[in-house]
Formats: C-alpha cells, structure tokens, sequence
C-alpha cells in the first residue's frame, strides 16, 4: 500500500471541502477501496472517510418509506430495517461476512457500483431515490453501467430513501469464490406494480427485467415467469458462468423470489 | 505407561497452545537487527524475450541499497530437477536450465527478473515497480496439445516440441496390454481433466537472509518442509558454498502441501544480497506472489482406458496422460506424474495388465509439482472414474464391481504390475466398514427424501490405495532419484532423565511435537511431557530429508524408535553394572531396568544421571553420556489404503452441488493419536472436495491467470464440507516398520475427489441424464447445469 493522508469530516460541508483536493479519494467503508489499494492498484494521496458525518448515518421508517443514511454499515440496517423492509435487512445481512457488514456501507456500495454487489439491486427494485449533496436523483437514473453511475465529480450521496412495497424477496447465487452475487434478484411488489431488479448478471451491471415486471404485476405468482426466457447477448460471462447460465439462474431465482415475498 | 499419553492416545495437540494464542514464531515474525527489505520485479506477460532491464531510476529511489537482475546470477548454478525420467527410447529427460532469477527469457506470469532491496518494504515495491523492463513478447504456450504440435513456439528455445520426455511404464508391458484390449468384450473409455490446483498454504513463503562477514556464515530462515534439503540444493547445486557454512532454519511453517519442498529463487536472490550488502534481507510474499509463482499442483490431461470382461473382471488397464510441468522444472516436478503416479495405476485391483504413458510438458505456465498426495490423486481419480464408466456401461453395482476386482486379504505380499509389491491389505475391510458407517443401505430412502424436496441425490464411492514413505534409496536410485529417501532422528538423553529428540522430519502443520513425544515417551517408559521434539533446524538436527509424502512418523519415526532401542541397550549396560547383574537379566519395562525375577531395578532417570555423573560407571567399557542416533532407509513404501463413500444433493435447477455426507473408513496401519489422524483425514477430504467442486486454477490463452486472488480461486470453507464419519479401525499393519504405521496425511486428499465427481454424476443419472458420464473437476454449478442440458 502507497502513503496516503487520512481525515475524517465531521460535516458533509467539510467533506465536500476535503474532496476537493488533487488525489482525495472519499472512503465509506473501504471493502472494495481498501483491497485495491493494498494491490497497489488504487494510490490516492488523501482518504476522506465519510463515516463520522451524523447526518449521513441511521435508519428511519416513516410515511411509507425507508431513509437509510449512505455511511450506515450493513449490520446495522440488517438488524434496523428488519421489521420495516425485511426484504432489504436480509439483503444487507447477506454481504459478505461480518467483518464487511460492520464496515461496508449502502452508500459505499452504491458508489462504486461492482456489476456483482448486491445492494444496486435493492434500490433499483425499490425504485428508491439516492439524496446526494446536490440533489435527489431516482435510482432508474443513478446506475449507469459497470462501476458507472450518475454521480459527479465530488458530489457525495448523503441517504437512500426507499419506499416500502407490499412484498419483496431478495435472492443472489453466491460466486464460489468471493460469494458476491454471481446472480441476484430483487422482486418488490407496489400498489402501482412489480419491480424485478437484476444483479451480477448484466453486462452493463444491475437492470430491470421488464418482461418479468409484466407478467408479475398481472399475476404476482411464480407460475407467471414460467413462460418467460432472459436474452443471454447482455449477460455477462466469466469464470464462474457463462452467459446463459446466468439467464437461467435470473428465471430461478426470479420465481423463487416471487415465492418467498 | 498411562494410557491417556502414550501410544494410541487421543492427545490434543501441543503446539496447538502457542499457534491459537499468537504465540507461533515463524519467518516473517523474526527481525533481525539492521535487516533490509527485498521486493521481486515479475513479469507481467506469459512469454517474452528479455532486450533490456533498465534499472537505472529505480536504484535512484529512496531507501534502495542494490538491484540485481538475472544477469547477474548467470555464474550460479540451476535450481536441478531432483528425479531423472528416460524416454520410452531412452533418450534422458530435456532439463532445461533453471536460474535463480530470469535471464534472456521471462516464461510464466510472475517469473522474477529482478529483486530491489531497500531500508522498507514499501520502498523495495516503488523501486520494483520502477524497473524499466524492454520485454518483447512472445505468444503464450499454455495448451500442452498445442505445445507439443507447434515446434516453431519453444518455452525453452533448446527444446523444439516442448516436450521434457514421453515416459512408458512399465515400456516392456506394452505390447501385451494392447493384446489384451485387443480382444477384450469390453472397453471403456474416459477422457478427463486433472484440475491444476494452487496450494495456497496459509502462511505464504518467506525468506531471510543473514551473512557474517567475520565468519563467511551463511543463516536461512525460510518457509522449508526440508531444511536440509533446501541446504544442499542452495549450497552445492546453486550458490556453490559449502554446505558447512550455511545454516537453514525452517521455525514454525504454517503449512506446505509440498509447496515449501522446493528451494525457489528468491532464497538464492535474498542470501546472495545479504552477501553482497553485509547486511540481513528479509522477503515475505504476498499472497498474488504465492498465486503466481508457488509451484502448482497436478494438471493432467488423460485418456484413460479399461478392458473388462462382460461379468466385470478387469484384464487390462492403460492411460495416456499430458502433465504439465509449468514453465521450469521444479524440484520433484518430474518424479511426481511417473513414478508416484504410473505405479500406482494398479489401484486396490488384480488387473493383470496395466501400461502407462506419460508425456511431460513445459508451458508458460507457473511451475507444478507435487501437491498433497502428488501423483497418487490423480491415478486414484482416473481409475475410479473410469471404473464408475465401466459399471454403468456394463450395468454392473458400482460397489460390486470394485470388490470382484479387489485384491484377495490372502494374495500378500502382492506384486503388482506396474513394479510396486504391496505387503499388506484388506481392501474388503474398508468397503464393508464404509457400508456399515455410510448406511448405504439406507440411501434409496434417503434419495426419495431428496426427491420430495426437489433435489436429485446420488452416491459415489472411491477404494483408494496409495504409496507413502518414498523408499528404499538403492531402489529409487535405480529409476532416477538424485537423492536418498532415508531419514535420521537422534534421541538426547538429558542428565536429568528428560528428552530432546531431534528429528529430521519437520512440522508444518502435522503435529509431530505431540505424536513423536507420545511415541518416544511410551517406548521408555516415562510422561510424554518429558520429551521436546526439536526439527527444522540444520544446526541441531541430523541430515534427515524432511516431511512430504505421508513419510513423517513412518520413516523417520522408525529412525526414533531405533535410536530409542539404542538408548534402552546402553541403559541394560549401565543398569547391569549398577545392579550387578549379567546384561543379559535385564528386563526394561515401564521406565525400570529391572533384575529378572527380583525387585532390584533401577528407574530410567537413575540411568541417565548414572551416564552423565558417571561415578558408579563401567568407564573401561561404556562410554558415558546417554545420546543416540539412527537412520533408517526403508525396505518399502506402506500402503495405506481406504474406502470413501460420498452423497450429493443436486439442485436441478442451478447444478448447485451440496455434499449431505462423507464416509472415509481407512486402513492406516496402527494409529498413533487417533485425533490426530482424524485431524489429517478431515483436512485432506477438505482439500480434496476444494479439488472437486471449487478450486479453478484457470489460465487464459495469453497465459494469464485468471484465478489469481481468493475473489476467483475459490478455497473450500466450513460450509463446504459435511461432519465427516470417520473411521481407521480396519488395521493390517505394516509389516516393515516397528510400528506398524503407514500414513495419513495425503489420504483425504487422493481418495475423495472421484467419490465426489462419481456422486455428481450418479445423481445426474438416476435423474434421468443418461448421456451424462463425465463432468471435469472443479464440478462447479455451470457446469453441472450445462451437463444437464444435454
């Protein structure tokens, strides 16, 4: 690992400040930033860490929906959120191993985005809206592709805002090796409709498969995918799965989802 | 002597104290004062032809003491291949030369070309990084088949068709095997992979150096399951210095598998910068290093062939295998796919006819050699697969094809023919005890269980045997061994009738602090507490060769237990003349030397204090002190030998493998510490499911590896394994050592990968995918799924 300066705001002001200088890398968490630069694939000169901020931090339920704070570790939404949005608490308490879950935050995964992270998919299925520093962007709109999302340049999400649904289930198919989600789906079930979100799958990260979406929000059972197929020619295909081995696994766990919400 | 520590005991281990409590002291965790920091320059491509290593900016950074490159180790000697293999036509195996670091050449990813040392260790990495390498690259050979066809693409330019020898076992053989397929009823055929694996012991290798310009003395601290062994192919085969002035210590080595066997570079490279700076240099590989650039293990490609009579009886067995040996020649690299691999094709069977060809091939690939079990894992694998292949074809049970075939408890000592004579055996033993422990005949109910949820359950058996103790020199020395496979204990007596024994076996992992104490304390009669096993050490121990090969206890625990007999026929001496009495009525019991028929006796602490304040002591006769040592070259290999029983659960929809449960029921010969050998049994079966379903050494086309850190490479976990049924009670012991042990540190790891794969497939038929016959290791999901298919 190269040296690097380290400071830890107490506000997102000084944050945003501390960001603002050549080599500044924000750090929320550091499950995937902390590996790398110990690779000596990631050098920044200065680590603002994000989670002393208060106003970043905590769990809420209320009116419907769920504020999660972007530097809240896993383990604490898992066990905070567990009567609100059971569905996302499992989620959160399926990452990685304890050691990541009392470290790792939403808003650090969010950020950057891994096609394989399991969180993307809780809030494209949720149709939540990620509240940054500057504005609030709806999560259709936040992932843009691998390790792409709409954030700018020194612009810092402060909290997801999730509305509950009527169900959800979240499902992944653990890669061997790292037990990321070599396939995940998210299935939530509104008033207005099925959201179905995919992770580990897609070849330009987690996306909605609408078909499914379709068929659910007219017969919410896992008989209605039966009849359905994924187009393997925008999955990804690695060591772990091929393409449409991964277009299977998003039907099974699809139906299974539907069947455990 | 009390029963809960002596031989046969269940004892916990004692070095398990300081190793859960931090208290382990192993390379990385000695410092010695004014010590630099060396840090390896790799290649980043597969093949490349070396123009120039600019280090000039590098060795301008901060902290850099020196640089050396592979030009600057072209006077040292090759890292030597440790077997010679002929050619079916004689010619000698293709050696090419192996130097400490890459010189005209860089042949796998990883292969150093150059080492930094500097005042830190991070300094030593920013100046690696620096290095200016002009590498021009070449394409990567990383297919053995297409290796040997393209003889324009060379891994090593000497060598045209990549190929380090096409061995024939046994070659005189040949013909009658062919003649015997020829008019066989039947033939089955199977063609499989033996998945590469990385060893990825828990603590990686390590290094450090010291030089004593006083003195000329070199000191080694480093990651060694064979000191030395490490001393001698350092010393007089590569750096060229006596091997009296160069002290190899292997402190506590947190595991090896037969990756810390071989002598690597970068132990050349770290003393001969100590050397050179007067200083100490210190080198810790990270685990990317460990992935790139530890020898790897099996990588086999076989076609495996098997001729039955239409009742089942095997007449004749031959395998064309592709072994890939990496990039160089590792140190047992060639002795690991012939002779601890062809001769063991005979398996637990009577076939009368067995021919073995292997061809040996250099890729740019990192180097593979032997890995837990070495050679015998991957025989035991493409026998039972093929015998699983046979039954189904021939609609034949899977369990009573293998006991038709068994050899007879009675038929010992049994010549095989591949060259092997087993002296002891009771194959029928293991599989009845595997039945009864494994409630195989419960499975049908437990499959209808199975089905009711969803899954397809099936079960897969393996009768295993293997070859442990590598032995007798005058006999390995005939097939190619350039070194002896003996080892050497000496047992010191101290004057106050405590012990230190000093063993060239060494512990990484094993627990010989613990078994080797119960054994020598039980043999003299006194608390194993008062015994201190002492090994890794070439300053204090006897030239012994080491730990690899389920050898320990059965090689070099022979060695204590003569220099234990020596011990006992000096303290008769010492006790006749102090009891007055004929040496001949001397009875040694319990830790008394006693008169025959009388009360007069003294304890074994009497005796040693007698030998070292000799006062009342036959002088004129005896020497004094009490200290003994032996070694001890076997008469033959053991063979430990074992049945495996193995049942999945197949979720149809994913091909997610579950192991429900793991029956080992093993042959062991006597048992030692039966929690240790539990202990060994548990960690080889992990490691051979980790063989099987999980682990996926995968180089792409341009030599890559892309498996190359834990997010890829998956290692099996707790929750990858079932409780194990264990059990060892079946004993025929060794009829050529005194202890009547045999082995069991390779065991798990040779007998369980078929019986998983044959599992997988069983359950994939019984589910009605009758062209499934065949799924390569690792068994992952995708693959199982794909099978499924069709």
């Amino acid at each position: 690992m190269h040296n690097f300066d380290f400071v830890k705001p107490a506000s997102v002001e000084e944050a945003v400040k501390a960001l603002a200088q050549e080599g500044a890398q924000a750090l929320s968490g550091g499950q995937t930033l902390i590996a790398t630069m110990k690779q000596r694939l990631a050098a920044p000169t200065t680590l603002v860490s994000l989670t002393g901020i208060a106003a970043m931090k905590g769990v809420k339920a209320e009116g419907g929906t769920l504020t999660v704070g972007a530097a809240t570790p896993h383990a604490v939404v898992a066990k905070e959120a567990a009567s609100a949005y059971p569905a996302l608490a499992r989620l959160a308490g399926g990452i990685g191993d304890p050691a990541v879950r009392n470290r790792g935050t939403v808003g650090g995964s969010i950020a950057n985005n891994d096609p394989a992270a399991c969180y993307p998919s809780g809030v494209l299925a949720s149709g939540a809206t990620v509240v940054t520093n500057k504005r609030r962007i709806a999560a259709d709109d936040y992932f843009q592709g691998l390790f792409t999302t709409a954030l700018e340049e020194g612009e810092i999400v402060i909290q997801v805002v999730f509305p509950i649904p009527e169900k959800a289930a979240y499902l992944k198919f653990e890669q061997p090796a790292s037990r990321f989600a070599l396939t995940g789906v998210f299935v939530a079930k509104y008033p207005s409709g099925v959201r179905v979100a995919v992770t580990g799958a897609g070849a330009d990260g987690v996306f909605r498969w609408s078909e499914a979406e379709a068929a659910l929000s007219k017969n919410f059972s896992a008989a209605a995918v039966d009849g359905l197929s994924v187009d393997p020619s925008n999955l990804m295909g690695d060591l772990h799965g091929t393409p449409e081995y991964r277009a299977n696994l998003i039907k099974v766990l699809t139906k299974r989802a539907v069947a455990a919400a | 002597m009390p029963k809960d520590t002596g031989i046969g005991a269940p004892m916990k281990r004692r070095e398990d104290i300081r190793f859960l409590t931090g208290k382990g002291r192993y390379t990385a965790d000695i410092n010695l004062r004014g010590q630099a920091y060396a840090a390896f320059a790799r290649s980043d491509m597969a093949h490349g032809r070396i123009n120039k290593i600019d280090t000039t900016a590098a060795a301008a950074m901060p902290g850099v003491l020196c640089i050396m490159t592979g030009e600057d180790f072209v006077a040292m000697g090759g890292n030597p291949a440790g077997w010679l293999i002929n050619s079916r036509d004689g010619t000698p195996m293709r050696e090419p030369k192996r130097p400490v670091l890459a010189h005209g050449k860089v042949r796998h990813v990883g292969d150093a070309y150059a080492v930094v040392v500097a005042e830190t260790e991070e300094q030593a990495r920013d100046a690696a990084e620096a290095i200016e390498a002009d590498i021009t690259e070449l394409p990567a050979i990383v297919d053995m088949a297409a290796a040997i066809a393209d003889p324009s693409n060379r891994v090593h330019d000497e060598i045209p068709d990549n190929l380090c020898f096409d061995w024939g076992w046994i070659e005189d053989n040949r013909a009658a095997v062919d003649a015997a397929f020829a008019k066989a009823p039947h033939i089955t055929t199977l063609e499989l992979v033996n998945n590469r694996l990385v060893p990825n012991a828990m603590e990686p290798r390590a290094s450090l150096a010291d030089f004593n310009p006083g003195t000329e003395d070199y000191t080694l601290y480093t990651t060694s399951q064979n000191p030395h062994l490490h001393r001698l192919l350092i010393a007089a085969f590569v750096m060229g210095i006596p091997e009296n002035k160069l002290t190899v210590i292997a402190p506590d080595v947190g595991g090896g598998f037969g990756s810390k066997i071989y002598h690597y570079g970068e132990e050349a490279a770290v003393l001969a910068a100590a050397k050179h700076l007067k200083r100490p240099v210190k080198w810790v590989a990270t685990r990317s290093e460990a992935f790139l650039s530890d020898a790897h293990g099996r990588d086999h490609v076989t076609k495996i062939q098997l001729a039955l009579d239409k009742d089942g009886t095997f007449l004749a067995l031959r395998t064309e295998t592709l072994a890939n040996v990496g990039a160089y020649l590792s140190n047992f690299s060639t002795a690991t796919p012939t002779f601890l691999h062809g001769t063991l094709m005979a398996g637990p069977y009577k076939t009368p006819l067995v021919y073995v060809n292997v061809k040996t091939v250099f890729t740019n690939t990192a180097p593979v050699d032997a890995y837990r079990g070495a050679g015998r894992p991957e025989a035991t694998f493409s026998i039972e697969r093929v015998i699983d292949k046979a039954a189904d074809e021939l609609g034949l049970d899977k369990i009573a094809i293998r006991r038709k075939n068994f050899i007879d408890p009675g038929a010992f000592p049994y010549t095989t023919p591949v060259g092997l004579v087993y002296d002891t055996g009771n194959y029928h033993a293991t599989l009845d005890k595997m039945i009864e422990l494994g409630d195989i005949a419960g499975f049908d109910k437990r499959a209808a269980a199975s089905k009711a949820k969803g899954k397809l359950r099936g079960i897969g058996y393996s009768t295993w045997i293997e070859a442990c103790g590598i032995a007798p020199s005058h006999l390995v020395g005939v097939l190619g061994s350039r070194v002896g496979l003996y080892d050497a204990a000496t047992v010191r007596v101290n004057a106050t009738g405590n012990i230190s024994v000093l063993t060239g076996a060494h512990s990484h992992g094993q627990g010989h602090e613990t078994v080797f104490a119960q054994v020598v304390a039980d043999k003299l009669g006194i608390p194993e507490s008062s015994v201190e096993i002492v090994h890794g050490d070439t300053s204090k121990i006897p030239f012994g060769m080491g730990s690899y090969g389920s050898r320990s206890l059965a090689v070099c625990g022979t060695a204590m237990v003569k220099a234990v007999d020596k011990i006992i026929a000096k303290g008769r001496k010492i006790a006749a003349h102090m009891l007055e009495a004929a040496e001949g009525d001397i009875t040694f019991e319990d830790g008394k030397f006693q008169v025959a028929g009388t009360d007069k006796a003294k304890t074994f602490g009497e005796i040693a204090f007698s030998a070292y304040v000799p006062h009342n002591y036959p002088l004129e006769t005896l020497e004094p002190g009490l200290e003994e040592s032996a070694f001890y070259d076997p008469g033959n290999f053991t063979f430990p030998a074992g049945a495996y029983a193995c049942e999945v659960e197949v979720d149809p929809e994913t091909g997610r493998v579950e192991i429900c449960s793991f029956t080992a029921a093993d042959d062991f010969g006597h048992v030692m510490n039966p929690l240790i050998v539990q202990g060994q049994v548990h960690g080889g079966v992990g490691q051979g499911i980790g063989q099987a379903l999980l682990e996926n050494t995968t180089y792409d086309e341009g030599g890559q590896l892309l498996s190359g850190s834990f997010m890829d490479y998956a290692m099996p976990r707790a929750d990858d394994v079932p409780f194990y049924i264990v059990d060892h009670s079946c004993n025929t012991p060794c009829t050529h050592n005194p202890l009547g042990v045999k082995g069991c540190g390779e065991a798990g790891a040779i007998g369980s990968p078929p019986a998983v794969v044959n599992a997988v497939v069983d359950a994939l038929r019984r589910a009605g995918h009758k062209n499934v016959t065949h799924i390569d290791m690792p068994v992952s999901p995708k693959r199982v799924w794909q099978a499924m298919q069709g």
